[in-house]
């Protein structure tokens, strides 16, 4: 069998799972640009890359600014053969969030920003879960789905 | 650490920033552009962010910070260049860069500040 005819879309284009940490600022870049190749190859529009990385580097900076570091997950993820998407886990075991609503509240922040990176992240992407426990850490997963 | 280019040509500084932005270097950059501006007598400065693939909010106060920066220091500042999907983007997640002039091109936002240096003098 020739490998060649293989249909595009049946190769995974990474292997996925991925976990990067994010300990600096230079992973944070990491992240977007990982995120971004995935986009690519999964053939999201420009628009939806755009959004996804977006909102990937607003979670990857409060993985670092507020959770003190940790590790995002990167996998793509398939509802039936023709919608996929792409899944991200952000985890740390920093000093987690208190109030999870003001958290997702534009304009909350305790750190320099301007607060509307929980909240304008969950915008950008189709699903959004925010975990956090005070003490313990925050782990957030969001999923964005190509659109057809 | 990288650093990002002021050119200086008339009374205008053009920076274009063609990296993927660190934390560091956007606030080195607010730096250097403050200080270039005091420097140079300049009346406008234009950033051309046509390469860059996102501005978050991080980012996006930054650019908003060297505006006001700049006109405290009585110079325009015009953002140039930026993408369609950055400009959705940046709406969604609730950043409309209040006070900050923008134009689609470099030729473009020059025209701008000669007329918003124009009606200052």
């Amino acid at each position: 069998m020739n490998p060649m005819a293989e249909p595009p879309q049946a190769r995974d284009p990474q292997p996925t799972p991925q976990t990067l940490p994010v300990q600096g600022q230079e992973d944070v870049v990491r992240v977007r640009q990982v995120v971004r190749s995935l986009a690519l190859s999964l053939g999201f529009s420009l628009l939806e890359q755009t959004k996804l990385i977006t909102a990937a580097s607003e979670l990857a900076r409060n993985t670092l600014v507020h959770g003190g570091g940790g590790s995002c997950v990167i996998e793509s993820v398939t509802a039936t053969p023709a919608v996929v998407g792409i899944r991200l886990t952000f985890e740390d075991h920093g000093p987690g969030i208190d109030d999870l609503e003001s958290a997702l509240r534009d304009g909350f922040s305790t750190a320099k920003g301007l607060g509307l990176g929980l909240g304008g992240s969950r915008r950008l992407v189709n699903e959004f879960d925010l975990w956090s426990q005070v003490g313990e850490g925050t782990r957030v997963t969001i999923t964005k789905w190509r659109q057809r | 650490m990288e650093r990002i280019p002021i050119l200086k040509i008339g009374n205008l500084l053009l920076v274009t920033i063609q990296v993927d932005l660190y934390d560091r270097m956007a606030e080195q950059l607010q730096e250097d552009l403050s200080l270039a501006v005091v420097r140079s007598h300049a009346r406008g400065v234009l950033i051309d962010i046509s390469a860059l693939e996102l501005v978050d909010s991080f980012i996006g106060r930054m650019l908003g910070s060297i505006a006001a920066v700049s006109l405290v220091l009585d110079a325009t500042t015009v953002l140039v260049g930026m993408r369609p999907a950055v400009a959705i983007t940046l709406v969604e997640l609730g950043l409309a860069l209040p006070g900050v002039h923008t134009a689609l091109n470099v030729e473009m936002g020059m025209e701008l500040l000669r007329h918003v240096n124009d009606a200052r003098r």
